[in-house]
């Protein structure tokens, strides 16, 4: 549509008034305020735009990209919309918490439908701006109820977001090992020993699949250690889970460690993200979960809950949680989904097989054996920041200096070259 | 023990808890007076037809994906929102003599917040929480957490409903703007008050914005209800585009909730006036910032919608239409409410009814009045006295005025 292609933005230069008019221009109000610095993601799709190489490729895009590099739009998400778009509803407002046929799906989605939690109502999950909303919701709520800690331990890495969201919300940011650059793997005596150094009761954030931006996930019996020395400590779990689905291909397994831990009996909060796994990303579909005592102490926090939405947006946008709502309770169109993740995860693990695998076809030496351990749509490759310079700078491939590449990104059609200039730039 | 064995039950939000209890009263002459959503005159949600038409666009337009929009939103809604909101042909605008930017946030709610966390960061010195805030007296109840979430510490009402004359209370308004201290930031509703439904007449924003130039005050505008006030855009946005022709740096919160009917898919726009482009520049680079923290970036949906509609010249005409569809049968209610409280010689006077403009009407009625009609009558309404036109058909008017007469008569 010729419409949505065109981007005006107003902004227009402002001249002296004409002699002759009376005019006091005053200072601004805003000549103290600084140029905020450029995001260091979105400088990469800038500066991926402006190159006019045919062979460019951009490795920075966290969203996911069919094989011919183009956005994918789920099919049982289409069918979703028709069948919505059929029953004609209105528009009202939705209630602070969302829409119930959402949030109730939302859980049985992360937690599994026969999980005790919810049968027996100690949840409460409410609908969020995708995980960036849901983290920020939880993050507000630590700060306002959790008042014993004010530290939130981060892997090392992890997600550039969430140091500062938790950070504007008042919480004190720490950090705990878990990527080991020597392996490109997890540093897992590394973890346990600084997590056994945590303070009670303060919030660990643990990625609960596809570890934003190593791709490195512990095995399950890793997960066992770490649940188990988490609740010596006697530490708030926070999981984010953006990838359910998405990282292994299969839901029940990408929520594993979620309801493992809430087994052995700790009571989580957990954000959920939507944007990749239902290719629902500009409709902002999320939910944060806190994870209670029981049925009473979930209707006092969900009054809390919306005590903090209000003031910040509200009520939630309805478009996207009315097709997710659609899709997971609809149960041809939930297989449907199950299968398009599946396909997309599929898609991924082979462009990771692909790349190694003309990596060795182009005689390279080094071993790659992580970009296949990796999982999800992020794969730290180990390469250095004069690394990544060179690659962008001979090869046009775009992606952030920690060596992070998105095999979103990677297609059958560029694999080749993208072997070819790793090969390059590291032989 | 629970991490979270000490969290209270916070109360609920009033306006919420009331259409829950208007829900689950039994009584079939139950009115529901209270959430502000226009109703038809069946007392049904109204999706506008030409919301509906360009929903059908989208739906087709297989060119359309999910993909993310830009942190600052979806670059042709925000700058066609702005439009509405200044005008196509604003002389500074044209002149160059101001710089313009907007950030599409998530309704009216958002943009307010999102001007609330920009201001206490970068308003009045970095990060001053003691700047004072002024809210009219009444105003929108969320006025008052946005802005104390957003860290503001001195939040105080400014004069503005003279209960007693049921109108403005001019001077007092005019009386606080002058011992307002320097700086002070005022949020002024750009038309249809809310929740009074009593606006300054052009003579008096002029006195408005005279004293808040000389004393330096900071101009927040709330707009939620353009073209719903009057019938007329350009009309509802007279006060807004005034204090542009007046040089006034300022913020603009835009909704598009009640004009478009879009109420769910949480359509809004901070529009942003500064002296020049490079200022506008400086401020949406920091916008980003908070918006990152926050959402991320804004719901795509509805924002399309809009700058669909407000971009393609029929169907902007036929939202226009349908604008004013909403606006007259509002204008109706009004009239027709008045002119049965003065038949049926309820005490008092009721012209304030129709002087009034927009979705509400303060009527007057203390909070023993207002138990009494929920409770004796099933008609819900705020414990302001504020009800809802729109709740209002040419079904339940009658019953509905005279419960108005029979509590005025009963309870004082």
């Amino acid at each position: 549509m010729a419409l949505l292609k065109s981007s005006k933005i107003i902004s227009t230069v402002g001249v002296h008034p004409p002699l002759g008019v009376l005019s006091i221009r005053a200072s601004s109000w805003w000549s103290e305020v600084q140029m905020g610095p450029p995001d260091p993601i979105l400088g990469v799709s800038e500066a991926y735009k402006r190159d006019t190489n045919p062979k460019k490729m951009n490795l920075g895009v966290g969203a996911y990209r069919d094989d011919q590099g183009k956005p994918y739009v789920l099919s049982c998400v289409r069918k979703a919309e028709a069948q919505i778009a059929a029953k004609k509803l209105d528009k009202e407002y939705l209630a602070i918490g969302g829409l119930g046929d959402f949030t109730k799906a939302c859980a049985k989605l992360a937690l599994g439908d026969d999980n005790e939690v919810i049968k027996s109502g100690r949840n409460i999950t409410v609908q969020t701006i995708s995980g960036t909303g849901s983290l920020r919701i939880g993050a507000n709520f630590l700060s306002r109820f959790h008042t014993e800690a004010r530290d939130v331990y981060l892997p090392k890495p992890s997600w550039g977001n969430h140091t500062p969201i938790f950070r504007d919300a008042g919480m004190q940011l720490k950090a705990y090992t878990y990527y080991d650059p020597k392996t490109c793997g997890f540093d897992f005596q590394g973890a346990l020993n600084d997590i056994s150094k945590i303070p009670e009761k303060s919030v660990i954030m643990l990625h609960a699949c596809a570890h934003n931006p190593t791709g490195v996930d512990p095995r399950p019996e890793q997960w066992k250690e770490i649940a188990n020395l988490v609740k010596k400590r006697n530490l708030l779990v926070f999981f984010d889970m953006a990838y359910q689905g998405f990282a292994s291909g299969d839901i029940d397994r990408d929520a594993w460690a979620v309801r493992y831990f809430i087994e052995q009996g700790h009571n989580i909060v957990l954000s959920q993200s939507f944007a990749k796994n239902m290719g629902l990303y500009g409709e902002r579909v999320g939910g944060f979960t806190v994870v209670c005592k029981d049925a009473e102490e979930a209707k006092r926090v969900e009054s809390q809950l919306k005590i903090l939405i209000r003031p910040i947006y509200s009520n939630p946008p309805m478009n996207g949680a009315r097709i997710a709502a659609t899709i997971l309770n609809t149960p041809d169109l939930y297989k449907e989904w199950l299968g398009e993740v599946h396909g997309m995860a599929n898609r991924i693990i082979t462009m990771r097989e692909l790349l190694v695998a003309n990596l060795k076809k182009e005689g390279s030496t080094q071993n790659w054996q992580h970009v296949i351990d990796q999982i999800g749509m992020f794969c730290f490759t180990g390469l250095k920041p004069e690394q990544v310079a060179r690659l962008t700078k001979e090869f046009s491939v775009y992606m952030t200096k920690d060596g992070r590449i998105s095999m979103a990104g990677v297609t059958s059609g560029n694999v080749g070259y993208l072997a070819q200039g790793i090969h390059a730039v590291t032989k | 023990m629970s991490l979270f064995g000490e969290v209270p039950q916070a109360t609920p939000v009033a306006v919420f808890k009331l259409s829950n209890d208007f829900k689950e009263d039994p009584n079939p002459m139950k009115v529901n007076l209270g959430v502000g959503a226009y109703r038809t005159d069946e007392g049904q949600p109204w999706v506008l037809p030409v919301v509906k038409k360009v929903e059908k666009i989208i739906v087709a337009d297989n060119s359309l994906n999910h993909e993310y929009l830009p942190i600052l939103g979806l670059p042709e809604f925000r700058s066609s929102a702005s439009k509405i909101a200044l005008g196509e042909d604003s002389p500074a605008i044209q002149e160059n003599r101001v710089g313009v930017g907007a950030v599409q946030c998530l309704g009216g709610t958002g943009a307010l917040k999102m001007g609330a966390e920009f201001l206490r960061r970068w308003y009045n010195g970095n990060d001053n929480m003691k700047t004072p805030v002024y809210v009219s007296a009444p105003t929108w109840e969320n006025h008052n957490s946005v802005f104390a979430n957003a860290g503001f510490e001195d939040i105080r009402p400014y004069k503005y409903w003279d209960a007693e004359k049921r109108g403005l209370d001019l001077a007092g308004f005019l009386g606080d703007l002058e011992t307002a201290p320097k700086h002070s930031i005022f949020v002024l509703h750009a038309c249809a008050h809310n929740p009074t439904g009593t606006d300054p007449t052009h003579v008096e924003w002029m006195q408005v914005a005279e004293v808040m130039k000389r004393r330096k005050l900071f101009v927040f505008f709330d707009s939620a209800y353009q073209g719903f006030a009057s019938g007329c855009l350009d009309k509802d946005a007279w006060a807004v585009r005034y204090f542009v022709t007046q040089g006034f740096e300022m913020f603009c919160a835009q909704s598009f909730s009640k004009n478009f009917g879009l109420y769910n898919e949480r359509v809004g726009n901070l529009t942003i006036v500064a002296c020049d482009a490079d200022n506008v520049k400086r401020v949406l680079s920091q916008m980003e910032k908070i918006v990152r923290v926050t959402w991320s970036n804004p719901p795509s949906q509805g924002a399309r919608l809009v700058a669909i509609t407000l971009n393609t010249p029929e169907l902007f005409a036929e939202w226009k239409d349908n604008v004013k569809t909403m606006a007259d049968r509002v204008l109706l209610m009004r009239a027709s409410l008045q002119a049965k409280l003065q038949a049926l010689g309820t005490p008092g006077t009721w012209d304030h009814i129709t002087q009034q403009i927009g979705m509400f009407s303060f009527t007057g009625l203390n909070p023993k009045q207002v138990e009494y009609m929920i409770k004796e009558r099933s008609i819900y309404l705020m414990a302001s006295g504020r009800i809802n036109m729109c709740g209002l058909t040419t079904k339940n008017i009658d019953y509905v005025a005279e419960s108005i007469h029979e509590t005025v008569v009963n309870v004082q």
